[in-house]
C-alpha cells in the first residue's frame, strides 16, 4: 500500500518523465543486525526487480543506486596544529549532520547514474550528506573540516562509494550487497533504491535497517549510562573476582 | 577472536588484550611494580580512546593490587594510618583530577594532558632508573658502599605531628597528605596506581621502614583508584568492564609468571631492561606529540 502511494507520489513529482511506470522493489537479506559480543560486522544483501505495466521505454540506460544510511549525530571536529612545540588540538568546528555511516552502492560511475539536479535535490553522494547546518565553528576554512570527516570516516571504511557494484541483469533484476564493519553506531539505519533513467530517477524505495548491540553488550551499555554508580560498583567487585579467581586457578594449576 | 568492547564501541583482539595483560603482568611481577604506567600508553597504542584507556586501568589496578593487599595484612606490614592519612590525600587528589579531566575533556585537550603527563613522568622515570641501575652495575664491581640516611630533615619541624606506631614514626601529617594528594591526581588523570612515585616517597621523605612501605601503598591505592574507577564511570561513563576483564586475566597469570623469572635474574640488570622499555614507550609517545601527524584532524562525539 505504502509503496504504491510512494510510486505515486514519484508520478506526481515528476510529470514529465518519459519512463513512467516503471516502479523499484526491493528487498534485503536482514533488517535487523545485532551487535554481539563477537560481533565482525556484516554483510546485507540488497536485491529486487523493476515492475512495470507496459514493455520498457528505449531511453537511456537503466540504472541503480543503493544508499544505506546510519543515523546523523553531531560531530565536533578538531584540527592540531603546531605550539609550543608540540601538536595539539586548536580549532573546533561542529558539523552538524554527518552520518555514522554512509555506503554508496551504482550500477555505473556515479555521475552517470546520477543527475547533479538529483543529487542535489535527494542528498545522495557523500559530500551532499555531510553538512555544516549552524555556525559553530572558531575556524575560518570550515569546509575542510567537513571534509576531514568524509577523509577520515572513508578511512576507516564507514563512507564509502562503489560504482558497478549494483548488478542488474536484463534491465529488470538487480542485487549488491554492502558489508557493514564493526564499529558500527547503533540506531536506524535506512536504506534507499533509486532507479534513475539517463540520471533522472524515475522511482524510489525506502526501508530501515536495525541496528542495535543485543545480549550482554546491551545490558552493559545500558548499565553504565543509565545506573553508572552502580555499574562503577559491579565493575570493581568482577574485577576482583576475575582476579583473585585467576591467581587462585592458576596456583591450582602449578601445584597438581 | 575479535571482541566488541561495550563500552570503547571498538572491536579488539581477544587474545591481544590478553597477550598484553600478560606481558605488562610479567614486568610487573619481574620488577614489582604495578604496571599501570606501561598499560595506559600500549592501550593507546592499540586504539583504545585514552579516556577509557585511563578509566578502566583505575579498574584493573584496584583488582590487580586487591590479593596483594591481604597478604601484607596477614604478614602485618600495612601502617593503617598512615595508610588512611594518604588515603584521605588520595581521595582528595582524585577527585581534584577527575574534575580536571572532565574540564580538559570539555575543550577536547584530554588526550594532551593524558599524553603529555606521561611523556614528562616516564621519561623521568626511565632517565632515573637507568641512571640509577647503571651506577648500582658499576657498584658492585667496585665494590659496595652502603647509603647512609639523613636523621633529622625539616620534614619533622613541621606542625600537626601524629604517632604512626606500625612504622615507628612522630611526625606531621602534612608531608603524607600531600604525596597522597599527588597520587590521588595522578591516579585520576593517567590511569595508574601511582606506587612508583608513592614508595620512593615513603622511604626517602617520609622515613619509614621499607618493611612496610609496600603494604601501606597498596592499601591506599586500592581505595583511591576503586574511587577513581566510580568517579570516571559516573560522570565520563568510560569505564570498560570488558576490556578490564581480559586485561586482569591476562595480567594476574603474568604476575605469578613474572615473579618467578624474577628470583632468577640479576636486579640491575632486570632494572636497566625495565628503564630501556620505559624510555621507548616514552619515545614513542614523545614522538606523536613531536611529528606532523599524518592526519590534522580528528573527530569527537557530540557538540557542546
Amino acid at each position: 500500500m505504502l509503496r504504491r502511494t510512494l510510486a505515486l507520489l514519484t508520478l506526481l513529482a515528476l510529470p514529465t518523465q518519459v519512463s513512467a511506470g516503471e516502479e523499484v522493489i526491493a528487498g534485503l537479506s536482514q533488517n535487523r543486525v545485532a551487535i554481539t559480543a563477537t560481533f565482525v560486522g556484516s554483510e546485507i544483501l540488497i536485491f529486487g526487480a523493476v515492475k512495470r505495466e507496459s514493455p520498457p521505454p528505449g531511453t537511456g540506460d537503466l540504472n541503480v543506486v543503493v544508499v544505506v544510511e546510519g543515523p546523523s549525530h553531531p560531530v565536533t571536529v578538531r584540527r592540531k596544529e603546531k605550539r609550543y612545540g608540540i601538536w595539539i588540538n586548536t580549532d573546533a568546528v561542529k558539523v552538524d549532520q554527518a552520518p555514522s555511516f554512509y555506503a554508496i552502492a551504482t550500477s555505473a560511475p556515479f555521475e552517470q547514474a546520477i543527475s547533479e539536479t538529483e543529487d542535489l535535490r535527494h542528498h545522495i553522494s557523500i559530500p551532499r550528506s555531510v553538512r555544516l547546518v549552524g555556525e559553530a565553528g572558531t575556524a575560518p576554512d570550515i569546509e575542510s573540516f567537513s571534509q576531514a570527516v568524509i577523509r577520515i570516516r572513508s578511512a576507516s571504511g564507514l563512507y564509502k562509494l562503489e560504482e558497478g557494484a549494483v548488478e542488474v541483469q536484463q534491465d529488470t533484476l538487480f542485487n549488491t550487497s554492502v558489508t557493514l564493519p564493526s564499529n558500527l553506531t547503533e540506531g536506524e539505519y535506512t536504506a534507499r533504491i533509486f532507479l534513475t533513467r539517463q540520471g533522472a530517477i524515475v522511482s524510489e524505495f525506502e526501508t530501515q535497517i536495525e541496528v542495535q548491540k543485543v545480549g550482554l553488550e546491551r545490558w552493559i551499555f545500558n548499565l553504565a549510562h543509565e545506573r553508572p554508580l552502580v555499574y562503577g560498583i559491579l565493575s570493581l567487585v568482577i574485577a576482583i573476582a576475575a582476579g583473585w579467581t585467576a591467581s587462585a586457578a592458576f596456583r591450582l594449576l602449578l601445584r597438581s | 577472536m575479535q571482541i566488541y568492547l561495550p563500552i570503547a564501541e571498538v572491536s579488539v583482539n581477544a587474545f591481544l588484550l590478553l597477550g598484553l595483560g600478560g606481558l605488562v603482568g610479567i614486568l610487573s611481577g619481574m620488577f614489582g611494580v604495578g604496571g599501570g604506567f606501561l598499560m595506559t600508553p600500549l592501550l593507546f597504542f592499540i586504539g583504545i580512546p585514552p579516556a577509557v584507556a585511563v578509566a578502566t586501568e583505575a579498574n584493573q589496578i584496584v583488582a590487580s593490587s586487591f590479593s596483594g593487599v591481604l597478604a601484607h595484612f596477614k604478614r602485618k606490614t600495612v601502617d593503617l594510618r598512615m595508610g588512611l592519612v594518604l588515603l584521605v590525600g588520595g581521595l582528595f587528589g582524585a577527585a581534584l583530577g577527575v574534575q580536571l579531566f572532565n574540564a580538559l575533556k570539555a575543550i577536547g585537550q584530554v588526550d594532551l594532558l593524558v599524553k603529555l603527563s606521561y611523556v614528562i613522568f616516564l621519561s623521568i622515570i626511565g632517565s632515573l632508573m637507568f641512571v640509577e641501575s647503571m651506577r648500582a652495575i658499576l657498584k658492585t664491581r667496585g665494590g659496595a658502599a652502603v647509603p647512609t640516611r639523613r636523621k633529622h630533615t625539616w620534614i619533622h619541624n613541621l606542625p600537626f605531628k601524629m604517632k604512626f606506631r606500625t612504622s615507628g614514626l612522630y611526625i606531621s601529617v602534612i608531608p603524607p597528605l600531600i604525596v597522597g594528594v599527588f597520587v590521588g591526581i595522578l591516579a585520576a588523570i593517567m590511569g595508574v596506581g601511582g606506587g612508583f612515585i608513592m614508595v620512593p616517597a615513603m622511604i626517602y621523605l617520609l622515613g619509614m621502614p621499607t618493611k612496610v612501605v609496600v603494604g601501606t601503598s597498596l592499601f591506599q591505592i586500592i581505595f583511591v583508584t576503586a574511587f577513581t574507577t566510580l568517579m570516571h564511570a559516573t560522570t565520563n561513563y568510560t569505564v570498560d568492564m570488558g576490556l578490564a576483564v581480559l586485561l586482569l586475566v591476562g595480567g594476574v597469570i603474568g604476575a605469578q609468571i613474572g615473579a618467578r623469572i624474577g628470583v632468577k635474574l640479576k636486579a640491575e640488570q632486570l632494572r636497566i631492561l625495565l628503564a630501556i622499555m620505559v624510555l621507548a614507550v616514552c619515545a614513542k609517545l614523545g614522538l606523536d606529540l613531536l611529528l606532523e601527524p599524518a592526519e590534522l584532524y580528528e573527530l569527537g562525539a557530540g557538540g557542546h
